[in-house]
């Protein structure tokens, strides 16, 4: 195969020949097949979590406690406790690792110039994206778990670590695209750097920032591994999120995925879809800002 | 990066010009906000280190490199050996690779060189899904649906065809379970097929035009141009997305603990039930104490630097190739 490359071309404008047009076919269509072999399991998961968790799903699924033992059939409480929990402890991490992110890439892009910190910082941002969700929760857990105990707060430390290096990659690159014009227009006018970064150049990329964001509490509001050894498990709400274990629908998935009884994993597929379905809805929500407030684009 | 620095106002200060005053207080303070917050990064990745070490510090000690990488695992006697475990990981991440990475290199190569940007956009978006699928919902599916029908329908035809036949025997013959290494790689395959395709499209889209134009003026077909023009300038920037999705794979839990089989086993046999490290920390972790604990945490450590020293190659490698390729 490798021969066709290297092979000197021969002057000759005719139609390539028939092996040569044959081979270029079965590459094409091998790439084609390669497309439909990755669709074939999202399809397959999205059709079997929706018609499963469809028939757990009701009002008071969603909002209704306490999660009862895993004998009982799927009508019987509630996934209230673990949606009331993964909103409560995604929603603290997003408020914890946002601000953080968006400060990091600000520093990388607009105060870092070419020093070397910079560039590290920028470098060990996507080194730490490659950190593995389990490994974060073992951090949480030994460096504070250990002293104050389990908490949501715990879950929420272990998901901001996680969401932190995904939220400064996306920031950067937004904050890259706005123009230095816009920035020396408004030093010109005699505004200092913070005030130009504040009132110029995040507004100016608010529309990525904001989407990169959305992706960030997408992929965490999934996360199962840091939670387990931070946040415990409870039955009933636990609306603190600073004291007490806690529980969420990702960790409540894993327990019943593992159960023998018909009830536990329908509300596992329960779950499911339900966690599908915010994730879904973040995305969405990223794309729509994205098309809608996005001023600068690769 | 950006030209800015040259009009920082601060960088005025000292001159005789009638511009000269003291740089601002909440100016100053915003950016040594930026910089702690970027700083933020460095300190968790060492105190991740340093915490993890600490905890696991008795294992390490006790144990020895002898006794971490033996293959006998029982708490229950205070032997914590973690061979079966680090074996599972890359045997299941092995397959994993094998399975996604000319997959997603095909798909990358369609996206760039095949189909017209305006419908490349909603492709990806639909692999973009597959990322967003959480974990521990790929292994629900993975348990209770996949692996059922994996195994009565494939696994054991294929088990008893090879068995008997040497290494094909060993490799692919009984015993065969639904929940196994080669299940675990296919749903591990499946999870890191977005990562590797995006990055392999971003490598290959910083071929120079040119050189694509050069091969069809040539006469080349599109494969030829391909082979000859596309792959010889992204093949690095290509292994680092490999390196990058291997990571994903090996640091990869909850679906991996639900879809091994959980039994700390050395065995070729690819069909037959095993155990990982992440998984083992997953299922273990609540009930353990002491030693256990420590081997456990301990093991998170090993996860992290092999993770990290994966990361950093795949990094420098992607980075150095794109940067070449646009310096072109």
């Amino acid at each position: 195969m490798m021969a066709v490359a290297t092979e000197q071309p021969a002057a000759d404008l005719r139609e390539p020949a028939g092996w040569r047009r044959t081979k270029n076919r079965v590459a094409t269509v091998l790439m084609w097949v390669a497309f439909v072999c990755t669709l074939v399991p999202l399809g397959f998961v999205l059709v079997t979590v929706i018609a499963k968790g469809a028939s757990a799903i009701s009002w008071q699924f969603l909002t209704k406690g306490p999660i009862p033992p895993n004998v009982l059939p799927v009508t019987i409480g509630g996934m209230g406790p673990a949606v009331v929990g993964t909103l409560e402890i995604t929603g603290f991490a997003a408020l914890i690792a946002i601000p953080l992110g968006v400060l990091g890439a600000v520093y990388i892009n607009e105060y870092g110039g070419n020093r070397a910190l910079a560039r590290l910082i920028g470098f060990m941002a996507d080194v730490m994206t490659g950190v593995p969700s389990i490994v974060m929760g073992l951090f949480i857990f030994t460096i504070w778990v250990l002293h104050f105990g389990y908490s949501g707060l715990a879950g929420s430390f272990a998901l901001g670590c996680l969401m932190l290096p995904v939220v400064i990659r996306s920031s950067y690159e937004m904050l890259r695209l706005v123009p230095d014009s816009l920035r020396e227009a408004s030093y010109a006018v005699g505004a200092t750097k913070a005030r130009v970064t504040v009132t110029v150049v995040l507004p100016a990329a608010i529309g990525g920032i904001v989407s990169g964001a959305l992706l960030a509490i997408a992929r965490a509001a999934g996360e199962t591994a840091p939670l387990l050894f931070t946040i415990l498990v409870v039955e009933s709400t636990n609306t603190n999120l600073f004291s007490g274990p806690n529980t969420a629908l990702a960790t409540q998935i894993f327990i019943n995925a593992q159960q023998p009884f018909t009830g536990a994993q329908q509300r596992a597929w329960g779950a499911a879809l339900t966690l599908i379905a915010i994730a879904f809805i973040l995305m969405l929500a990223a794309r729509i800002v994205t098309a809608r407030f996005t001023r600068y684009t690769r | 990066m950006s030209s800015v620095t040259q009009a920082d106002p601060a960088k005025q200060a000292g001159s005789a010009s009638p511009l000269t005053r003291r740089r601002p207080l909440g100016d100053r303070g915003f950016q040594i906000l930026a910089l702690a917050s970027g700083l933020l990064v460095l300190v968790i990745l060492v105190l991740i280190a340093v915490s993890t070490t600490q905890q696991s510090t008795d294992w390490f000690s006790k144990a020895g490199v002898k006794g971490i990488f033996s293959t006998d695992w029982d708490p229950a006697t205070n032997h914590f050996g973690a061979m079966a475990f680090v074996y599972g990981t890359v045997i299941t991440s092995v397959i994993a690779i094998i399975i996604a990475v000319p997959v997603s290199v095909a798909v990358a190569l369609l996206l760039t060189e095949v189909v017209p940007r305006r419908w490349a956009r909603p492709i990806v978006y639909l692999i973009d899904l597959l990322a967003v699928v959480p974990s521990v919902v790929w292994g629900l599916w993975g348990i209770l649906v996949f692996a059922p029908w994996i195994q009565s329908s494939v696994y054991s035809h294929i088990a008893s065809a090879v068995n008997g036949i040497p290494l094909l025997g060993s490799l692919f013959g009984p015993p065969v379970s639904g929940a196994s290494f080669f299940t675990a790689g296919i749903i591990l395959a499946v999870m890191i097929t977005p990562i590797v395709t995006s990055l392999s499209r971003e490598v290959i889209a910083t071929v120079p035009v040119i050189d694509k134009e050069g091969a069809y003026a040539l006469g080349a077909t599109r494969w030829e141009m391909i082979r000859g023009a596309v792959w010889p300038h992204s093949q690095n920037g290509v292994v680092g997305a490999v390196l990058l999705g291997l990571g994903r794979a090996m640091g990869e839990t909850i679906a991996a603990a639900l879809v091994i089989g959980s039994s700390a086993t050395v065995t070729s046999r690819l069909f037959a039930t095993g155990y990982s490290m992440p998984a083992v920390i997953a299922n273990q972790f609540p009930e353990a104490a002491g030693e256990w604990r420590a081997a456990l945490i301990g093991m998170g450590v090993l996860l992290f630097a092999l993770t990290i020293i994966v990361n950093l190659a795949a990094r420098g490698i992607v980075e150095r190739s794109t940067r070449r390729m646009r310096g072109a």
